[in-house]
């Protein structure tokens, strides 16, 4: 009897989960239904015109969509040739040793760093350095944001890589020195190409990190709402633009900032979720 | 015996990439004592007492004593009770619902309701804040008609949940299933067995887990703006809008009159959530059974 | 086997299947008599674990595993009883010692209690557990530690004090699944001679893939294989002159 009750709780406080996930999608669309209904799906996501102009009132998705790519593909770009020599330098060259548990802690507490302190260190020590560099003329644009992004996605990607690379079969290694490889030769020829899947969905996990990061783009992309039409300019992502309009929109804007939401939603689920996948696969082989 | 021709070339590609990896580690490094760095020297002249136990000043006054050329007055108090009120206040439920929902997830891990719930709790975890802010306002803000701690909560208990089941879920996963056995050999009820042996004997990872979910969350600003909202007075009435700390440095970065306080919170928040990890791992090593 | 006195423990023509294809126990039939040790002894994957864990109704923690036939324990069908109280009436002896970690010496020893929800005065659990640890000759090695963990005894302490922590709910009989194939011969030793003097206060049923172990401490033994019982007998005699060829072979080393 006892046990009986045991298990219902058990079941009824796992049953809170798809509420919470059922209810995310669930509300988020019914909200975002005003703007999907006035613009129409398609137009919304493809048209840039944001007028709030009472009366007059367009909104488009795609600059912040296009921002919010160009934001994490260039973190990623520059989050690589950082994560994979740290993956590499705890989990292979300096495995087991003192200085790997140094580094690892490392990026262990920039993990931790709260991402609004990211954000004020970017915009008050960053900054005027891209300035000072002429990077981008005001110092805040999206290769800023996303410079500090690729900084705050390294740990991730470079902790569960280092994962993959441990899991790799000494005697696989040991095989390939046997017939006389280099340790270059060992990690491009067998450590790779065995960990290659495990590296790879630790990077697809990163882009979902980077993909809703909110409060650090917000305080140093420059928070524009035009098309971004290079690199050095500023522009919005979609968390960015939540962050900053939420707060005082209504009626249609209201709308339209929540449909940007169901969107980044439903993106980094879908990444996410090939991401665990894939671990998951690469964990069992 | 065959010559190599290309074995010094082979040799100097080896070394290359060795001294690459250990630059670009290196180098990966620099931001962690950068950002340390700047808020500590920028920040530990505003820590003080009154700086913990003081509210935020208003505009105006910070604007006079500006003027004056004096330290701007006031603290960050109302945040630390607001952070406070609004981590315990999540942390209370979450942890019991996230454990027995990770032990739900871990004893029934065959059964395709398991699994599915083991996905949409991944799901939940990558979720970006931004959107756990917006859900809580459609769920909590406009149904109360108002901005408050209880939403707060609400929506950093939704950031905890995932966090916690992960960790029960992963600790009791790893449990040799010969504990159970014992436990169940000796004509003990399902439950006491489950609580009594199982949970004790995860009880330090579980509870690592619960104190990197609450450094995570203690941090989060986004999800907070649209839900707490934030305020200028100390308050503990989970009905009214409340601050935290993340939102004030929020607060603080938008208001040029306030900038000065900026450093001093994120001090007190980076030593809090740095802490939080390094207690966090020490738990970790040294609770290993 | 006929001379079977005062039978403890009576299984009728049990069979276990899995998935319901795989029979891993076929009818078998047997009685266990009273304040002996019966060994049950057989190639691997002969279903002598299978069998003694249906004692304990432990089969019931994994699916699709279905047990049919009786299994009398003092003449009362174990299949048709509330597996917890069963457990209480059974103890049983794991491979590998598996003393609870979190529980010091002390509560490891009252830990069929605790797990039990029963509740005994602090003269009363002293005395339990001085009684239990001196019974398996542990007493001396740790009346000094008993508030430390039970992880930090040697295996073959650990073992004797899992068998402690069954004795204390003075069970019926002990199932014991090859107790020692994880400790060292010295502690083995130890384990066998404790056995043996336990027999007068209970019954012992165990599970050995140790030829010579069934004959130093059994009175009785089982063969089985693939799922059979194939000879059940003195164990003196079973060693000495074995009625089925298939038991000649795995006594003289010819089967794995």
């Amino acid at each position: 009897m006892q046990d009986k009750i045991f298990k219902a709780l058990l079941i009824v406080s796992a049953i809170v989960i798809p509420v919470i996930g059922g209810g995310i999608i669930y509300s988020l669309t019914l909200d975002a239904s005003g703007a999907f209904e006035h613009f129409g799906f398609w137009n919304f996501i493809c048209s840039d015109d944001w007028v709030t102009t009472a009366g007059k009132e367009k909104y488009g998705a795609l600059p912040f969509i296009t921002g919010t790519m160009l934001t994490t593909g260039l973190a990623l770009l520059i989050c690589i040739p950082f994560s994979l020599p740290v993956a590499l330098f705890t989990g292979e060259y300096f495995r087991g040793k003192k200085i790997a548990t140094v580094l690892a802690t490392v990026t262990d507490l920039l993990a931790g760093i709260p991402s609004i302190i990211y954000g004020l260190w970017g915009f008050y020590a960053l900054r005027p350095i891209f300035m000072f560099l002429n990077l981008s003329p005001q110092g805040s644009g999206i290769l800023t944001a996303a410079f500090v992004l690729a900084i705050m996605i390294v740990p991730y990607a470079a902790s569960l890589s280092s994962e993959f690379i441990k899991m790799v079969p000494a005697d696989l290694k040991e095989a390939a020195y046997g017939l006389g490889a280099t340790r270059a030769e060992v990690i491009r020829r067998v450590i790779f190409p065995t960990a290659g899947s495990g590296i790879f969905s630790a990077y697809i996990l990163a882009i979902g990190r980077a993909l809703g990061e909110t409060m650090t783009v917000t305080m140093l992309i420059g928070n524009t709402n035009q098309m971004p039409e290079t690199l050095r300019t500023t522009g919005n992502t979609m968390a960015s633009i939540i962050a900053n309009q939420f707060g005082e929109a209504d009626g249609l804007k209201l709308s339209s900032l929540i449909a940007i939401g169901l969107i980044l939603f439903l993106i980094t689920a879908i990444i996410n979720l090939i991401g665990k996948i894939m671990i998951r696969r690469a964990q069992h082989v | 015996m065959k010559k190599d021709s290309n074995v010094k070339a082979r040799i100097f590609k080896n070394n290359l990439l060795y001294v690459g990896v250990c630059v670009m580690s290196t180098l990966t490094a620099i931001p962690l004592f950068a950002i340390l760095g700047e808020v500590l020297v920028k920040g530990w002249q505003q820590l003080g007492w009154s700086f913990l136990t003081e509210a935020t000043p208003n505009a105006f006054k910070a604007m006079m004593a500006a003027q004056k050329g004096e330290p701007i007055p006031g603290g960050i108090a109302n945040g630390i009770v607001g952070t406070l009120m609004m981590l315990l206040t999540a942390a209370v439920v979450a942890i019991p619902v996230g454990i027995l929902c990770g032990i739900c997830l871990s004893e029934f891990r065959k059964n395709w309701f398991a699994k599915t719930v083991s996905y949409i709790t991944d799901l939940l975890q990558g979720t970006p804040s931004i959107i756990i802010g917006i859900i809580v306002y459609i769920w909590v803000v406009v149904p109360m008609k108002g901005y408050s701690g209880f939403a707060g909560s609400v929506a950093l208990f939704i950031m905890m949940l995932p966090l916690i089941i992960r960790s029960t879920e992963e600790t009791m996963k790893i449990l040799p299933p010969s504990l159970k056995e014992a436990g169940l050999a000796l004509g003990g009820n399902y439950w006491r067995v489950m609580l009594k042996v199982m949970l004790p004997a995860s009880f330090g990872s579980i509870f690592t887990g619960i104190l990197l979910a609450v450094s995570r969350v203690v941090g989060e600003t986004a999800p907070l703006m649209f839900t707490a909202l934030g305020g200028a007075v100390i308050s503990y009435n989970l009905g009214r809008p409340m601050s935290a700390v993340p939102l004030m440095i929020w607060e603080f970065f938008n208001d040029p009159n306030l900038q000065d306080l900026i450093w001093g919170a994120s001090l007190f928040l980076l030593t809090l959530v740095l802490c939080l990890n390094l207690l966090a791992k020490r738990i970790a090593k040294k609770w290993k059974i | 086997m006929e001379n079977i006195v005062d039978p403890i423990l009576e299984i009728k023509d049990v069979s276990i299947s899995y998935d319901k294809n795989v029979t891993a126990v076929k009818n078998v039939s047997a009685c266990v008599e009273r304040n002996t040790i019966t060994a049950i002894m057989g190639p691997s994957g002969c279903g002598k674990s299978t069998l003694l864990r249906a004692v304990n109704r432990m089969h019931e923690l994994y699916k699709n595993i279905t047990v049919t036939g009786e299994i009398l324990l003092n003449g009362e069908n174990i299949l048709a009883k509330d597996p917890i109280e069963v457990r209480r009436n059974v103890g049983m002896v794991f491979q590998r010692p598996n003393p609870f970690p979190t529980m010091s010496i002390y509560d490891n020893v009252l830990a069929g209690y605790t797990l039990n929800g029963i509740s005994l005065s602090k003269h009363k659990r002293d005395d339990l557990v001085e009684k239990c640890l001196r019974n398996v000759a542990l007493w001396d090695e740790v009346k000094e530690v008993l508030n430390k963990r039970g992880t930090f005894l040697s295996g073959g302490q650990q073992q004797r004090l899992c068998i402690a922590r069954s004795l204390a709910l003075q069970p019926d009989i002990l199932l014991m699944d090859e107790p020692t194939s994880a400790l060292d011969p010295i502690a083995t030793k130890h384990i066998e001679d404790l056995l043996v003097k336990l027999k007068k206060e209970v019954t012992i049923l165990i599970v050995t893939h140790n030829m010579s172990q069934a004959m130093r401490i059994s009175d009785r033994s089982m063969f089985m294989f693939l799922g059979e019982l194939i000879e059940y007998d003195d164990t003196k005699r079973m060693f000495e002159s074995p009625k089925d060829d298939r038991t000649r072979a795995y006594l003289t080393g010819q089967m794995g």
